[in-house]
């Protein structure tokens, strides 16, 4: 690799992220890495062994579930975590559960309890002063103001107009007694960097990513797969197997499929690359609140 | 819009739909160029980067056609797709239509990936310019044809020339606005070399563009610029080197991150290499300390390497057990960069509170994090006219050139030499906000000529003839609070117990070191640095010593702590109300500040930061000055 000393984009991507974990790593106290299980959280993942390598990652994985997640993502996040050799933490909002909060019936509450509400909660409980987020400035505009280091105060809200200025590599890690950080190492990739850094360090990922007839609904020109019993279907909807994939993976009611043949990585990436909508159109979250969806869910303490 | 797919820059699409595995080698092999675009919204920034995102395929339909429902219903384009509410992604830009923060987008060509930082123009956000800058290889300067050379231009292509970007493009747009007209053209590149001259920027790239028609985007020359000669913006940002490639050929640098110990037999330390190469065999150096050794393995997850260059994250093993951590940087052993305490430094404020002059800050400067004190500026730079002004601080968004001397040695390469080891920020201690950015320029003289002397009788021989332990019982409190009165009192009761003590009052010494010093922020801060390091000297000859002075900022007396060895300085807060010490008035002053006669006094015109965490508290309204000095003293004891 050192035949030429310019190094590729995609080595550059991958020292500055463990440069950032590093640091994470040597100025807080209590840091935790939010899986969720996605391609993101993959290569985050495999960041982590790296940055730390021949030693474990030194912080637990936590999952912040709604109990709705693909049936095969919950197989391949205790798989990894085990390959990992770290913690894996595992967080349901109790208040959520108990009032049994779910897609169908509650709408954005349900992203609301589950995942703003349950995520505040979990890093509270164990007290947890920074996270690792795998959140990319390409993802969606307010992401592309964000910083690297994104402060959040003891309520977890984040002040889009009073970010710290971040110089060069330097990261201020230093904040207040209740205070956080959310810091997201891949900030500066994109989809498609994502993707290929996958092919490239061969990263297992959830095989929901690949194309496969599988039970699927069209709802609201949304096609959503049947992945167990609890999806309740109105009259007249039938299940019907189509050769579906995802582009990103969240509460699978949630979560549109598009219809693909792509089985392989490379297929996906040539999809993805020739396709004509953004990754998050699928994602119903977004939608919410007029343009502004996002930035105001990250005011009120989401990821 | 032209019809891009014309363009073979872009003409990517049809590999990537026939040979996908062969597009991705291609792509894989990409090298990356950060650049930032400075200019204001009427010149036609965003439209640049909406062109370039779009010509890339980095805009998809759903995000187009949102763009086009939100250029109808707030553009200011009329009918046509207002590019700026693409780039503008906060809920605040888009309402008011300006750019507040820097936004970072991505596209690729069949050469490079690219990132943009897109810098808001207005002088008010020059620190999000700086910020934008600092990371980038590569600047574009907008300039509208119609308006040419302007003093945000100069303003843009200092700060861009301040940071270190070394490689400037001029893009000339709007050139369809003046019938491409080489004479316009040729006369602001005249005039913008005459000033780029005079600020030191060496080279620079001037190119007529039109984003909004597409002229000289992707290729040159465009049919409506036949007289231009030389690359379209997209070619020359393919071919200009990228700032990790000329780090790679400096001396070896790695500023320690976290030293790696899954077991006894490892011990690895892991950073990344900002300048150099480094092999198995290499003669390193541990700054500051300089203990030399040789490096044994470079270890990745992915195997040992034979090599690795800057821009690098890696773990180093040495082949002998020597002290290193983090904050420490390894270096070529024959070229070490140098280490210092005092430095000529250009600062760049960030923060809505203006710079203390003398105030302890934290300042981090790769992995390094050490407490400094920057002095009264030399000048501040106006950075519309360039002209040195005189200044006492620096407030939000004034660059200036300052002394700044750190409580620990540095170690450091002057900033045009190294970004990693010359940039540094610098952080309230209290708020821990980060409130300014700067750059090393050099090391002062006399910090390299003075030494610690070391000395035989040490601060633990002097405190144990006096057979006690020493203290810094540091009071504060307003003015007239009975900070003097406890004080006295607690002495005269330790001396009763044969501790030999010292009392430091305040207006004591202003009668003699410090009365030089008036009561402005800057000089009540060096008052109190001053009594620190007086106070400081004494516990080292194993007094116990005693403070009294109001001493109002809690980072001046954090400063003092700081100073002292732990556990040895011991906070007092005298509390009394400001009605009761008003009342009191012992020296009259409430009554001639309440007047106006006496300016910057404490509780009337300027404020007092009480303790957030005092380590003793004393009520003089409950209790009287021998009550209060018979709680301090069954506090500290026993003392020995």
């Amino acid at each position: 690799m050192t035949d030429s000393k310019t190094l590729t984009h995609i080595q550059r991507l991958e020292a500055e992220a463990i440069h950032i974990i590093r640091e994470v790593v040597a100025e807080a106290g209590n840091p935790v890495m939010l899986y969720s299980v996605g391609k993101d959280s993959a290569v985050m993942l495999h960041l982590a062994k790296k940055a730390f390598y021949p030693s474990p990652p030194p912080f637990p994985l936590l999952h912040v579930d709604t109990t709705w997640k693909f049936r095969a993502m919950y197989d391949l996040r205790d798989k990894a975590a085990k390959d990992a050799g770290m913690d894996l933490l595992v967080y349901q909002n109790p208040e959520a559960k108990e009032r049994g909060i779910n897609p169908f019936d509650h709408g954005p509450l349900h992203t609301d309890m589950w995942k703003t509400e349950g995520l505040k909660q979990a890093l509270d409980k164990w007290n947890f002063d920074a996270a690792f987020g795998g959140a990319r400035r390409d993802e969606e505009k307010s992401r592309a103001k964000e910083r690297i280091f994104s402060f959040r105060t003891a309520s977890h809200g984040w002040d889009p107009k009073n970010q710290r200025p971040e110089l060069w590599n330097l990261y201020n890690a230093r904040k207040n007694k209740g205070e956080s950080i959310r810091v997201f190492p891949i900030s500066n990739w994109t989809e498609l960097d994502v993707w290929q850094y996958i092919q490239l360090e061969q990263i297992e990922i959830v095989p929901l990513y690949f194309a496969e007839k599988r039970p699927t609904v069209e709802r609201d020109g949304m096609l959503l797969m049947v992945d167990d019993e609890r999806f309740p279907l109105k009259d007249g909807e039938v299940p019907m197997d189509r050769s579906i994939r995802f582009r990103t993976l969240g509460c699978y009611p949630l979560t549109g499929a598009v219809e693909s043949e792509a089985a392989t990585l490379s297929e996906v990436i040539q999809e993805t690359l020739l396709t004509t909508t953004s990754e998050r159109q699928g994602r119903a979250i977004d939608k919410d609140a007029g343009g502004a969806g996002m930035e105001k869910k990250k005011q009120e303490g989401y990821f | 819009m032209s019809d891009v797919m014309n363009d073979p820059v872009y003409k990517t699409e049809a590999l990537i739909a026939e040979d996908i595995d062969q597009y991705l080698e291609t792509h894989q092999h990409k090298t990356m160029l950060r650049f930032i675009t400075c200019g204001s919204v009427d010149d036609g920034k965003s439209t640049l980067i909406g062109r370039l995102l779009y010509d890339s395929k980095m805009i998809f339909e759903d995000q187009l056609a949102a763009l086009e429902s939100d250029s109808k219903r707030v553009g200011t384009q009329g009918q046509e797709i207002d590019f700026a509410l693409l780039v503008d992604g906060l809920a605040a830009e888009r309402e008011q239509g300006i750019t507040i923060d820097v936004a970072y987008r991505f596209f690729n060509t069949e050469k490079r990936k690219f990132i943009v930082a897109d810098c808001p123009g207005h002088e008010q956000y020059t620190r999000n310019m700086v910020t934008g800058a600092s990371t980038a290889d590569l600047a574009v300067i907008l300039i509208d044809a119609r308006k040419g050379v302007l003093i945000q231009t100069r303003r843009h292509s200092f700060l861009c020339h301040l940071i270190g970007i070394k490689n400037i493009v001029l893009a000339v747009n709007k050139m369809d606005l003046v019938d491409y007209d080489q004479a316009t053209f040729d006369a602001i590149v005249a005039e913008y070399a005459a000033f780029a001259k005079e600020i030191g920027i060496e080279s620079f790239t001037a190119i007529p563009i039109s984003g909004f028609k597409g002229d000289n985007i992707t290729t040159a020359p465009s049919e409506n610029t036949p007289w231009y000669s030389g690359p379209s913006l997209v070619e020359h940002l393919e071919s200009v080197e990228v700032r990790s490639s000329l780090d790679a050929e400096g001396y070896f640098r790695m500023p320690v991150q976290w030293v790696n110990r899954p077991n006894l037999d490892f011990r690895g330390f892991s950073g990344l290499i900002s300048n150099g190469t480094v092999k198995p065999g290499d003669a390193v150096r541990v700054l500051p300390s300089g203990k030399t050794s040789t490096v044994k393995s470079v270890v990745t997850f992915d195997g040992d390497l034979e090599e690795a260059v800057a821009g690098q994250s890696v773990t180093l093993t040495l082949e002998d057990e020597i002290d290193c951590s983090r904050g420490n940087v390894l270096a070529a052993a024959d070229a070490p960069p140098e280490v210092a305490d005092q430095f000529e430094a250009t600062i760049v404020w960030m923060a809505d509170e203006a710079m203390h002059v003398g105030r302890g800050y934290w300042l981090k400067l790769a992995t390094q994090t050490v407490s400094a004190t920057v002095q009264q500026p030399k000048y501040e730079i106006d950075v519309n006219s360039l002209e040195h002004l005189a200044a006492k601080t620096l407030e939000l968004n004034q660059i200036g050139v300052a002394e700044i001397i750190t409580d620990k040695p540095l170690v450091f390469e002057p900033y045009a030499d190294s970004r990693t080891l010359g940039g540094f920020i610098l952080v309230d201690k209290i708020t821990n906000a980060t409130v300014a950015a700067g750059m090393l320029n050099f090391s002062l003289r006399r910090s390299q000529n003075i030494h610690w002397q070391p000395t035989d009788i040490t601060r633990e021989s002097h405190a144990g003839l006096k057979n006690q332990t020493p203290r810094v019982l540091w009071f504060t409190g307003l003015s007239g609070s009975g900070k003097s009165t406890i004080a006295n009192e607690v002495e005269k009761k330790l001396a009763l117990m044969n501790r030999h003590t010292f009392l430091l009052d305040g207006d004591n010494i202003r009668h003699g070191l410090n009365k030089d010093l008036g009561f402005t922020e800057a000089d009540r801060i060096e008052n109190i640095r001053r009594i620190g390091e007086v106070a400081k000297l004494m516990v080292d000859a194993g007094l116990i010593v005693l403070t009294a002075f109001i001493s109002p900022f809690r980072a001046e007396r954090q400063m003092v702590r700081e100073m002292i060895p732990d556990g040895e300085f011991i906070e007092i807060f005298v509390d009394t109300p400001l009605e009761v010490a008003e009342e009191r008035d012992v020296k009259g002053l409430y009554k001639k500040a309440r007047e106006g006669k006496l300016k910057n006094f404490t509780g009337i015109d300027s404020p007092y930061e009480p303790p957030v965490e005092p380590d003793i508290v004393v009520n003089t309204v409950e209790m009287t000055p021998e009550e209060a000095a018979d709680h301090i003293i069954r506090k500290i004891l026993p003392l020995k």
